[in-house]
């Protein structure tokens, strides 16, 4: 495979993998001759429950579980000499999320996480990314067999901030993965979130919310690869774009594996154009090896900001603004309350409007 | 004490193949406590006429006035008439994913009163209408009209009509889709309104069926954009038997 050639190389903007990008803006993250500093960036907000660790052992300890393809994974992998490492022992239920903070350098950096769930445990992660940042960044998650993860990760970066990740699951027998994504900040923001499988019965759930406006760009490449039998996926992402400039990509690429009968997977991303000048690319891809499948789809549509609606709540009185944010707010509704936190909600949708209400100026 | 005024309204509707004329010229006054049927065949501009009074942006107006009190309704935006007192019940009442019916209500009613209502009368205001309308309160954490029943939708609107208190509600087409039984919670719905608040009311129909249940003080009839003959509810029989036929031409 002529891709593999590239993995370790300075992309040019020309690979399939890097068209959408704008690789000025990346602060040398992705460029080979441009040093970046390696630091432990990834803290625990507060004091962590029993059965849960985090560590910063030698990169050499950990090497990682599979093989990479990106470049910026790659170069993470070389540079970091240490890896955050998260453990949850076997059979722990943590019923409280473990929120990790971010805490960048002034200049371009590396980071390489690794977190392991214990058999049969359930926990949620929560990775909160925001101040100012120029990240590459690996994170490498395995679910052991019968566990549970909710991970969630939320870019509420400044807007000078840069950011290049690559989020991989390898989901054991029975296990469910459950993926959260949710990118407002940063000037770019590029996140692969991928997963693999490595037994029967194995499942994951990839959510994202996106919201770009004046000059942003925000990328999300979601790799699922069914490659044993029985597995499940569902992704939806949904995305809004806002202002001269905002650029969104999202790439879906499921795989189902010769070996991989009774595969079920959908994957969904929708798109809200709120105004001019804003550009969403879509590019779901379904590549199919066996027939024996439960079900395979998938669907891509990007629209325009409803008048109707809009007509509809300003007649019952609701100023054009307000209404604007209500049909806005609903539209995410349906991904952010899945987070199950009030206060990240409330948060969340707070940062969009007042993105929305800078928009232009 | 309310009136709304429309004299000599024009209006185009703006497509892309250009703009069309619609309305040529209406004329019709109605007063609090008043109900006016307007009765047309379809394609005769009806839903035009409630839609320029709304504010909709697809239409034009291209001549005459619409007033509310002496206050020009024209020169209002959208909201700004609603707040002012109009109400328009619709006949598509258009789906908001993702925003509850509960928040809608109350984010309306917050900006109609111009403050939010109090949460401990409020829960028991909502319920009540909610109650006389046969809505289940499980309707409130529904996404606003989607996946509604076509009757659903309709007394969705009148819920909405009963909290907002307008002084003059617009009622497009509301009795289409409907058969007898929500009709008739539908209709006593607005009679309701009607009892408790002196509301005046502009009811737009293809059929005589509803004014069995809420009854005209004055009929309207509507043909090509214009009004064209006027009486009591005895015109409204008078259309039962003879149908819109005398008033089309060709």
């Amino acid at each position: 495979m002529s891709q593999l050639t590239t993995n370790y190389l300075t992309p040019t903007g020309r690979e399939e993998a890097w068209r959408f990008t704008p690789l000025k803006k990346l602060s040398g993250i992705h460029d080979l001759e441009v040093s970046v500093a390696d630091n432990i960036s990834l803290f625990a907000k507060s004091d962590l429950p029993k059965g849960v660790s985090l560590t910063t052992p030698n990169t050499s300890d950990h090497p990682p579980a599979y093989a990479a393809s990106d470049i910026v994974t790659n170069r993470v992998r070389k540079e970091a000499k240490k890896t955050t490492l998260i453990t949850i022992a076997d059979n722990t239920e943590i019923a409280e999320p473990i929120f990790l903070k971010r805490k960048c350098g002034p200049t371009a950096e590396v980071s390489r996480a690794v977190i392991q769930v214990g058999v049969n445990s359930r926990a949620t992660v929560v990775i909160e990314n925001n101040g100012a940042g120029k990240l590459g960044e690996e994170i490498e998650i395995s679910l052991a067999a019968g566990s549970s993860l909710n991970f969630i990760t939320l870019q509420e970066w400044d807007l000078n901030s840069v950011h290049l990740a690559q989020h991989h699951a390898i989901i054991g027998k029975d296990a469910q993965f459950n993926s959260y994504v949710v990118s407002i900040g940063g000037s770019t923001v590029r996140i692969s979130p991928t997963v693999e499988y490595t037994g029967m019965g194995a499942s994951a759930e990839m959510y994202g919310v996106y919201f770009a406006t004046d000059e942003q760009h925000l990328e999300h490449r979601i790799h699922v690869n069914h490659s044993v039998p029985n597995t499940k996926s569902r992704v939806n992402y949904k995305g809004a774009l806002a202002g001269k400039g905002a650029h969104t990509v999202w790439i879906g690429d499921v795989y189902i594996n010769k070996g991989a009968e009774g595969t079920d997977t959908y994957e969904l991303n929708r798109n809200l154009l709120l105004t001019d000048g804003a550009r969403a690319d879509s590019v779901p891809n379904l590549e199919i090896e066996t027939g024996e499948i439960v079900g395979a789809g998938h669907a891509s549509t990007t629209g325009r900001f409803d008048d109707e609606q809009l007509f509809y709540l300003q007649s019952r009185g609701i100023p054009a603004d307000i209404a604007r944010r209500l049909v806005i707010r609903g539209f995410f509704a349906e991904i952010i309350s899945k987070l199950k936190s009030e206060e990240i909600e409330e948060r969340l949708m707070n940062r969009i409007e007042s993105e929305l209400s800078r928009v232009g100026e | 004490m309310s009136v709304l005024e429309i004299k000599n309204l024009q209006v185009s509707v703006i497509t892309e193949a250009g703009n069309k004329e619609i309305l040529r010229g209406v004329d019709l006054t109605i007063k609090s406590g008043e109900t006016h049927a307007i009765m047309g065949p379809n394609g005769s501009g009806k839903s035009t006429l409630a839609y320029s009074i709304a504010g909709h942006p697809k239409y034009l107006i291209t001549g005459g006035s619409v007033t509310l009190d002496g206050n020009d309704v024209l020169e209002m935006s959208v909201d700004e008439r609603a707040k002012a007192g109009l109400f328009l019940a619709m006949q598509y009442p258009v789906e908001v994913p993702g925003v509850s019916v509960s928040n809608f209500l109350r984010t309306a009613v917050t900006a109609i009163r111009g403050e939010a209502p109090k949460v401990r009368t409020w829960v028991g205001e909502v319920k009540e209408a909610m109650a006389s309308l046969n809505i289940d309160t499980a309707f409130s954490e529904r996404n606003v009209n989607e996946g509604f029943s076509g009757g659903e939708k309709k007394r969705h609107e009148i819920l909405q009509m009963e909290l907002l208190r307008p002084k003059i509600a617009i009622l497009d087409e509301t009795d289409s889709g409907l058969d007898v039984d929500a009709l008739r919670i539908v209709s006593e719905g607005v009679n309701r309104v009607k009892a408790n608040s002196d509301l005046g009311v502009m009811l737009i129909t293809h059929y005589t069926r509803i004014l069995r249940y809420i009854k005209p003080d004055f009929v309207h009839v509507f043909a090509n954009g214009k009004i064209v003959e006027e009486g009591g509810p005895e015109l409204a029989d008078k259309l039962e038997e003879q149908g819109y036929a005398a008033y089309i031409t060709a």
